[in-house]
């Protein structure tokens, strides 16, 4: 049990940094960024190839990876998104839909559709102690990335709570003519947004190469949509929301797989096959009974 | 304005990715058909016997398609040095089909009615070959698959052979060397849901495992997007089975072997040819180590064909055959020895005679056409040793 709970909280972390992304970008611009998910696989070949090609440490190329998907993310925005920011806002979406294809295409077209090796360059071997004294498998590998994830989501929070771009943020987030007036440079604001959420989606994308040894340019759409439904479960534009939702996520996957129902001798039921229905049927649950999520604000919606 | 703007943005991207999707692969430099001369050949009524295959030398599944049409070539020109079949040359026309079916049944039709060949020699991919069988059924001209293992493929008619053996025979192989030489009493299962070559293999698993008298202690399945197999890898680890079997391709495959060895599962890996690739152990590395897996055929084998084969082979192409071109050369050779056994270039003795194949010394072992027109043959055991696959044992059918 206690094993699968650390399952759990890995992968949560995993979702954790991707949900981030799209909520603050839905915060901001109230849009969800689908290409997001592709992203972050931009992320996980840039930290491949500073890692396979130039060699760099682990760090470095976690900072490299978060670069180069802040510039695609900039570029995303400025390119595909500001020109569409008072038309409708379907335009908007299936443009993001747009890009998303366009970006995996791409990445299939001049990466090739077979998987990569990821270097290993975190040690994966389990803690000793651990396994000796508690009877759990947790690497090296996993305490890396879950405090390293910590450590971005603190950077996140302060950066949102203590700074003056953080304050734009919020106010942007909270009405934008208003922030506008208020002599709030809102291109400003709405591009930093983007890099930032994509900043953040690249480091989830190393962290998820290392941790799984393998890249594919499609390695972005499951998870990119598992983080959505997280984000929009704790509430989309909220960034405690997201973490609570990709962690509540996680724990539901897990938790469901690692169930075996014995219907009856000849019929037994699997967690592992039921394992997305339910994830899915959670969130249902939880917007019929919430539906701004867990942590989201009732909408206003402005007329 | 912006509206302009949005139109504009939209038509380049549904452009960029129409041209992006619609793109067809880019040529690699398969060998084309051997034929020099012109395409409308008239039938094989002259001094030649002409023989069709449709591979799928571009698109998704190109490799494939390439190392079988070397094979095949390679096959030819060796039976032409030794004075072809019925004393006439051989000639074989190789239409590409793009790895997808459609294009497969063109490429059937255009081989019998155009070029009016004797025999046709297709695919790798079942989908492709069940694509192109109806139509080589309808003709009354002979097909035969050299690595399409889904059963239903021959089941089309009596005119479609195979020369290697099916899904079905895969499982049994494996569950056989399970109980026999590894000694396993439990086993758990972990298959693909969605694959219907992993669903198949783990019910003939199962049966044959429960009916050697071994136990099953347990089923889990993943999706082929998943990347994270923690959750059901725990539960096989308080279970404890002997062995894992896990009959899915080599790139979610490779993620379960590492994850399970993270996770301290002591249990043998074993699974089918999806294992055949040098990703799994270049992703896995040291976790692929010990896995085993049935396969066609193994370039250690010993036995002196399989050691021709492959010398000769290395020594044409420069790289090491796969066992997708061990099935197709048997293939080639398989149909030059029936031809020669029905005595006339003839499609419908054709059929007899290779109904009739027995004991055929091929480099994927002896093969034996049964009433099904299934090969009945041996399977080979590959075990990943030193991040090599190595040659473990042939397993005798039935």
């Amino acid at each position: 049990m206690s094993q699968q709970l650390i399952n759990a909280i890995s992968l949560g972390a995993v979702y954790a940094l991707i949900a981030l992304g799209y909520t603050m970008v839905y915060g901001v611009l109230r849009l969800i960024n689908f290409a997001h998910g592709e992203v972050f696989m931009v992320g996980a070949f840039v930290g491949l190839a500073a890692l396979t090609v130039f060699h760099l440490p682990f760090a470095v190329a976690v900072l490299v990876a978060m670069a180069g998907a802040a510039l695609l993310g900039l570029i995303i925005e400025r390119g595909a998104y500001r020109p569409l920011r008072s038309a409708p806002r379907l335009a908007a979406l299936i443009t993001a839909i747009g890009i998303s294809l366009l970006l995996q295409n791409l990445g299939m077209l001049v990466l090739g559709a077979a998987p990569r090796a990821y270097p290993p360059a975190i040690d994966a071997t389990p803690i000793g102690w651990l396994e000796e004294h508690a009877g759990v498998v947790v690497t090296r590998q996993q305490v890396v990335i879950l405090v390293a994830t910590a450590a971005i989501l603190v950077g996140l929070s302060l950066i949102v709570s203590r700074t003056k771009i953080g304050k734009a943020m919020r106010a942007v987030s909270e009405d934008r003519q208003a922030a506008q007036l208020m002599g709030i440079n809102v291109d400003r604001v709405i591009a930093f947004t983007f890099s930032l959420g994509s900043a953040i989606a690249g480091a989830g994308g190393v962290f998820y190469g290392v941790y799984y040894g393998t890249a594919d340019p499609l390695m972005g759409l499951m998870p990119g949509i598992k983080a959505f439904v997280a984000a929009v479960l704790g509430g989309i534009g909220s960034v405690p929301g997201a973490m609570l939702g990709a962690l509540l996520m996680a724990l539901v996957e897990t938790g469901v797989s690692s169930v075996t129902l014995r219907v009856s001798p000849s019929l037994t039921l699997t967690g592992s096959t039921l394992r997305d229905a339910v994830a899915f049927a959670v969130l249902i649950v939880i917007l019929l009974l919430r539906p701004a999520g867990l942590l989201g604000r009732p909408g206003r919606e402005k007329v | 304005m912006s509206r302009l703007a949005a139109l504009i943005v939209c038509c380049a991207l549904l452009i960029g990715a129409l041209l992006l999707t619609g793109c067809p692969a880019p040529k690699t430099d398969a060998p084309g058909p051997v034929a020099e001369g012109p395409k409308d050949t008239p039938p094989a009524t002259g001094d030649e016997i002409v023989l069709g295959s449709y591979m799928c030398n571009t698109g998704s599944i190109a490799t494939f398609g390439q190392s079988s049409t070397k094979a095949m070539q390679m096959a030819v020109e060796e039976i032409n040095a030794q004075g072809g079949v019925l004393g006439k040359q051989v000639k074989l026309i190789v239409e590409d089909d793009q790895s997808k079916p459609e294009e497969a049944a063109n490429a059937a039709q255009k081989l019998i009615q155009q070029d009016n060949v004797l025999c046709v020699v297709g695919e790798v991919a079942s989908s492709n070959s069940l694509a192109a069988a109806p139509i080589c059924q309808d003709a009354k001209t002979p097909m035969v698959t050299p690595s399409s293992t889904n059963p239903a493929v021959t089941q089309t008619g009596d005119y479609i052979f195979r020369v290697c053996f099916t899904d079905d025979f895969q499982g049994v192989v494996m569950s056989k060397y399970a109980l026999e030489e590894l000694k396993a009493k439990t086993a758990v299962i972990f298959s693909d849901v969605a694959s219907d070559y992993s669903k198949g293999l783990s019910k003939v698993f199962r049966e044959s495992f429960t009916q050697g008298g071994g136990q099953i202690l347990g089923e889990e399945s993943y999706n082929q997007t998943d990347r994270d197999f923690r959750a059901q890898l725990t539960k096989f680890k308080a279970l404890n089975p002997d062995v894992v079997y896990v009959p899915g391709y080599y790139g979610e495959v490779a993620l379960v072997l590492s994850q399970a060895r993270q996770l301290g599962l002591k249990a043998a890996f074993l699974g089918g040819d999806g294992f055949d690739s040098p990703k799994l152990v270049e992703i896995a590395g040291e976790a692929a180590e010990g896995a085993l897996f049935s396969n066609h055929y193994s370039k250690d084998d010993p036995n002196p064909v399989v050691q021709t084969f492959v010398r000769n082979f290395e020594a044409k192409y420069g790289e090491a055959p796969d066992a997708l071109a061990a099935c197709a050369y048997d293939a080639i050779r398989i149909v030059a020895q029936a031809i020669e056994a029905a005595g006339s270039p003839d499609r419908a003795a054709l059929r007899e005679a290779l109904a009739q194949v027995k004991d055929f010394d091929g480099v994927t072992g002896k093969i034996t056409i049964d009433e099904n027109r299934n090969a009945q043959k041996s399977a080979t055991i590959l075990t990943i040793k030193d991040g090599k696959q190595t040659f473990v044992k042939a397993m005798a059918p039935g």
